[in-house]
């Protein structure tokens, strides 16, 4: 265990801002999981790869001299039709079965992403530089790159467009009905099909947004997808399907923890802290449950 | 299989035969059935006996066919090794085309051409385990290659001890390859714990000869684990304090955490390992969070091609090579390490990464074992091998009783930048600098 943190207390900033902007970046890409996962009942595999392909996107405009952060706008248009594609090819045809059968689907698509990118952009390690400086806090002792607020200014403001368009367009609100009761809203006349292969295009887009941010954050390599699916998977979890403000904030969440486990008790515990954490959410949550039930009892 | 479910099937027909009465025709038929199991028997037997002859014809045809000796080959054409799979290929390629250009191997008199028999391991250990297998065990191969990455070769190893198959391997690098008692590994390449350790005695070095505050993050793998151990080493040999040691987890993709601190505790020397991705990750995050430390040490630059992609970014920053081509080493088949690195651009259109020059190298002391040897006989061959004692332009290569090159030191080259173009230059050992270390790193608010 490392005091470091309490003995220079400044790094408490450090931690938590660094946490809260990399929350962001994740709550973006489980905003789609959970729209996809509420309305289809899917859990996509695939969602990390579909990250770094739109990272790809945002890494060849670098690539032919274009800056990086026009991804945030290309990256996700060029997504959603992927993703529609992928729906009309392959998810329409697990959409109503079971569970396990669309996992398997959606396992299927992230191995066949990851050989095509590894075919068409190589197993090299790269990164686009986005070249926007630092913000230098409190005598400098807390820093924060630039390119890391732009990603969480961006990520916010999709974030609410999403929660926006869910509200007031039309296809939000076939969505939202899709989501509540398929069978009801295509009774009513929505087309379903059309839903689903909207949602699952807007989840495309998202992981194309989250993929051109990452492309200047961090780090691309056709195989780095599964954490972003993992976590992702995490946010969504702890929040609860359609709760998309409980997706932020579990996000945001997770990333402060994520941190100061570093800090406290190493890196080497970074990721298994925010596991351990996950497990007794679950097992708080079914305890309340089971004390729910009695009392109905 | 074929020939247990024919048999089974002629018993069959015996036993229907046997049982109970039966009529002229049944007999008849079942006499006419008898034939036909029997015929379709013999069709089998005959039919395995060939495979298995033409099997065995090939096995031994496999490791020495004509004029031709073949080595086999596991390695990396897709997943994530490709790359350096590509690299591993092309220097492998290059010393085959050139050695059999240059009049091939002498054995008994005869001279003979090396060929190599490879196969995709997908980047997976269990893959590479099952192709060493098959390379062996069907294609009768009898000398082998090494695959790219401590891992793969760490799956392949066993199997090679397992039959007695030498095996000169050129990219794994972790120091528990050679703590299992292997007979058959041989590797042209320094162990993982002598990437950096030298660059810890230069800190000492310019720190007047006084203990240094150490600060190191390494991936949670293999190799990283093994450069780590090396400079845990290097630290108690030199009284050092490591006052920060953590673990980078395998998706590693922020260092924030570990450089914050590495900002509070002002190290001498900041230490990072995790492959090409923690090379990148590093230098992104470094240069974005202002962090000032007197010297920084990193592997994998070469790899993750850290001056091209990082540029300015990426300056001072040290990297443990297993080969340069300024060093003054020399053969005679690619000459010195000039006329290697200008071969190989011309032959593939880039300059080698050291991946490809130790793999270059790896084909060289075949040839020399195989003539030391005089012989294909895989133990005769197995101890030329262990005999080795040569200079290549890759470096000096002699093998300890566990096949680890003890004759050639790692070299550590420091980014250095003029303007927009940045390139590596040797800075240690002082024997082969070709320019002097620039000590301690100036400060973001100067550069």
């Amino acid at each position: 265990m490392d005091l470091l943190i309490f003995q220079v207390p400044i790094l408490m900033v450090q931690a938590s801002l660094d946490g809260a902007l990399l929350g962001i970046l994740f709550a973006l890409i489980a905003y789609g999981m959970a729209l996809q996962w509420g309305v289809m009942n899917i859990i996509n595999i695939a969602q990390g790869e579909m990250v770094i392909l739109g990272g790809y996107i945002a890494y060849t405009m670098y690539v032919m001299g274009i800056h990086p952060a026009y991804g945030v706008i290309v990256s996700p248009i060029i997504m959603y039709f992927i993703g529609w594609l992928l729906y009309k090819l392959v998810i329409n045809r697990v959409v109503d079965r079971d569970l396990f059968i669309s996992i398997l689907a959606t396992f299927g698509i992230s191995i066949l992403t990851q050989q095509l990118m590894n075919f068409i952009f190589g197993a090299d390690v790269v990164v686009a530089q986005s070249n926007f400086g630092t913000t230098l806090l409190f005598d400098d002792m807390v820093t924060l790159p630039n390119a890391k607020i732009f990603s969480a200014l961006i990520g916010i403001i999709f974030a609410i467009g999403l929660v926006l368009y869910m509200k007031k367009s039309k296809l939000g609100r076939a969505i939202r009905a899709t989501s509540q009761n398929a069978r009801a809203a295509k009774i009513l006349g929505i087309d379903t099909e059309r839903v689903y292969a909207a949602t699952f295009g807007i989840n495309a887009a998202l992981c194309g947004v989250a993929g051109a941010l990452i492309s200047i954050t961090f780090t691309l390599h056709p195989y780095v997808g599964l954490p972003y699916t993992v976590r992702s998977f995490m946010i969504v979890i702890i929040a609860g399907l359609g709760n998309l403000p409980g997706v932020a904030l579990s996000g945001m969440g997770l990333g402060v923890f994520e941190e100061f486990s570093d800090y406290i008790l190493g890196t080497e515990f970074r990721i298994g802290s925010v596991f351990t954490l996950l497990v007794l959410i679950l097992v708080y949550r079914r305890f309340r449950l089971s004390r729910k039930r009695e009392y109905l009892e | 299989m074929w020939v247990t479910m024919v048999s089974t099937g002629y018993r069959c027909s015996s036993g229907i035969g046997l049982s109970g009465e039966r009529t002229i025709d049944e007999l008849k038929i079942n006499h006419d059935m008898e034939e036909k199991m029997l015929k379709i028997f013999h069709k089998t037997l005959v039919t395995t006996v060939s495979v298995v002859a033409l099997m065995a014809t090939a096995v031994t045809q496999a490791r020495v066919d004509g004029d031709t000796i073949t080595l086999g080959a596991a390695v990396s054409e897709t997943g994530k090794y490709s790359t350096n799979g590509k690299h591993t290929r092309n220097g492998y390629n290059l010393a085959v085309k050139r050695i059999n250009e240059m009049g091939g191997v002498t054995v008994g008199g005869k001279s003979y051409k090396f060929k190599i028999t490879y196969y995709d391991d997908e980047s997976n250990s269990g893959r590479a385990a099952q192709l060493a297998e098959r390379l062996i065990k069907q294609d009768g191969v009898k000398y082998m290659l090494g695959p790219y990455s401590s891992g793969l070769t760490k799956a392949i190893a066993p199997v090679t001890e397992e039959n007695k198959i030498p095996m000169v391997e050129a990219n794994g690098a972790s120091r528990s390859l050679f703590t299992k008692g292997y007979k058959y590994l041989f590797a042209v390449l320094s162990a993982a714990n002598q990437y950096l350790e030298v660059a810890i005695d230069l800190a000492v070095e310019k720190n007047g000869g006084k203990p240094v505050k150490i600060a190191m993050a390494f991936e949670q793998d293999a190799f990283s684990q093994d450069v780590r151990l090396g400079i845990v080493e290097a630290a108690e040999r030199t009284s050092s304090d490591i006052i920060i040691d953590d673990k980078l987890p395998k998706e590693l993709n922020d260092m924030a955490a570990t450089l914050a601190k590495v900002k509070a505790t002002r190290p001498d020397v900041l230490v990072v390992s995790g492959h090409s991705k923690g090379a990148l990750t590093a230098i992104r995050q470094i240069s974005e969070m202002k962090v000032d430390v007197p010297m920084l040490a990193m592997t994998h630059c070469d790899a993750s091609k850290l001056a091209k992609q990082h540029g300015k970014k990426s300056e001072y920053a040290l990297c443990a090579a297993q080969w340069h081509k300024s060093l003054s080493y020399s053969d005679g088949f690619f000459g010195d390490g000039k006329k290697f690195d200008s071969d190989f651009t011309s032959e593939y259109g880039y300059a080698p990464p050291y991946q490809a020059a130790e793999s270059a190298a790896a084909l060289l002391v075949w040839k020399a074992a195989f003539e030391r040897a005089n012989s294909f006989d895989t133990e005769k061959v197995r101890d030329a091998l262990a005999l080795t004692d040569m200079q290549t332009f890759y470096g000096n290569i002699k093998f300890s009783s566990a096949g680890q090159n003890i004759a050639k030191p790692m070299v550590l080259f420091q980014v250095r930048c003029e303007g927009d173009e940045c390139e590596n230059r040797v800075v240690a050992p002082t024997k082969w600098a070709s320019a002097e270390l620039v000590h301690p790193i100036p400060k973001w608010s100067d550069r």
